[in-house]
């Protein structure tokens, strides 16, 4: 997905200077508490997140939208599916 | 992935602690229950007097380890207890007691942290465990 195809993002949970599971446990609490068709931001600074974030939303039955390398960090985007 | 996990703790390190809550956290996230069984040093860290204290590191850690765990730390690196927790807020995880250790620590039941959920022997343990795996740390 290119920068230009990310669709508006509901909430950022900035979970950089957490270590692993952090930024994960951070992005669960969060999706318990969004809506349905909500997007959601993690970012982390954890080297794990960008394996680990990608393949619990698999399992849980979200939408990936896209895992960016930012400075310092990764960005992951995720969509709230049910 | 519904057969629990289940962690046997005998060390009483911090770094084995931690180590040992960031598989239950990590099992916890994916809906994996997780049954911890407490046995000798890893109960006595999960008193009320002890579990805030530093229980040292394993002895492989030396001097270089010490210096890593501690940069960890000052970094922002949630405790153990902390780790678990978080862990036990966003899965299943049972923590429990073994009754040998307590006669061992001379323990009761109000000694133990409010993250222990409890007491029970070794074949409540296995019962619980079902066919899950058993990892002894």
């Amino acid at each position: 997905m290119t920068e230009t195809a990310i669709p508006p993002i509901d909430v950022t949970l900035d979970a950089r200077g957490s270590f692993c599971p952090g930024p994960l446990m951070e992005l669960i609490r969060g999706m318990r508490e969004a809506e349905v068709g909500d997007v959601i931001a993690v970012l982390s600074s954890d080297k794990g997140s960008k394996a680990d974030i990608p393949k619990w939303v698999e399992k849980a039955g979200h939408n990936l939208i896209g895992v960016f390398t930012r400075e310092g960090h990764d960005e992951i985007i995720v969509e709230k599916v049910r | 992935m519904d057969e629990p996990l289940n962690l046997v703790l005998f060390s009483g390190t911090d770094d084995k602690l931690q180590a040992a809550a960031v598989l239950t956290a990590g099992a916890a996230a994916l809906g994996k229950p997780v049954n911890v069984f407490l046995q000798y040093w890893a109960l006595d860290a999960f008193t009320r007097a002890k579990i805030g204290l530093d229980h040292g590191l394993a002895p492989e850690a030396g001097e270089a380890g010490r210096t890593a765990v501690d940069a960890l730390a000052k970094a922002g690196q949630a405790s153990w207890a902390e780790t678990l927790r978080q862990a036990k807020d966003l899965g299943t995880v049972d923590i429990q007691a073994c009754s040998l250790s307590m006669d061992l620590l001379g323990l009761e039941e109000s000694d133990l942290d409010p993250l222990v959920d409890g007491v029970e022997g070794v074949t409540a343990f296995y019962l619980n465990a079902g066919e899950g795996h058993v990892v002894f740390i």
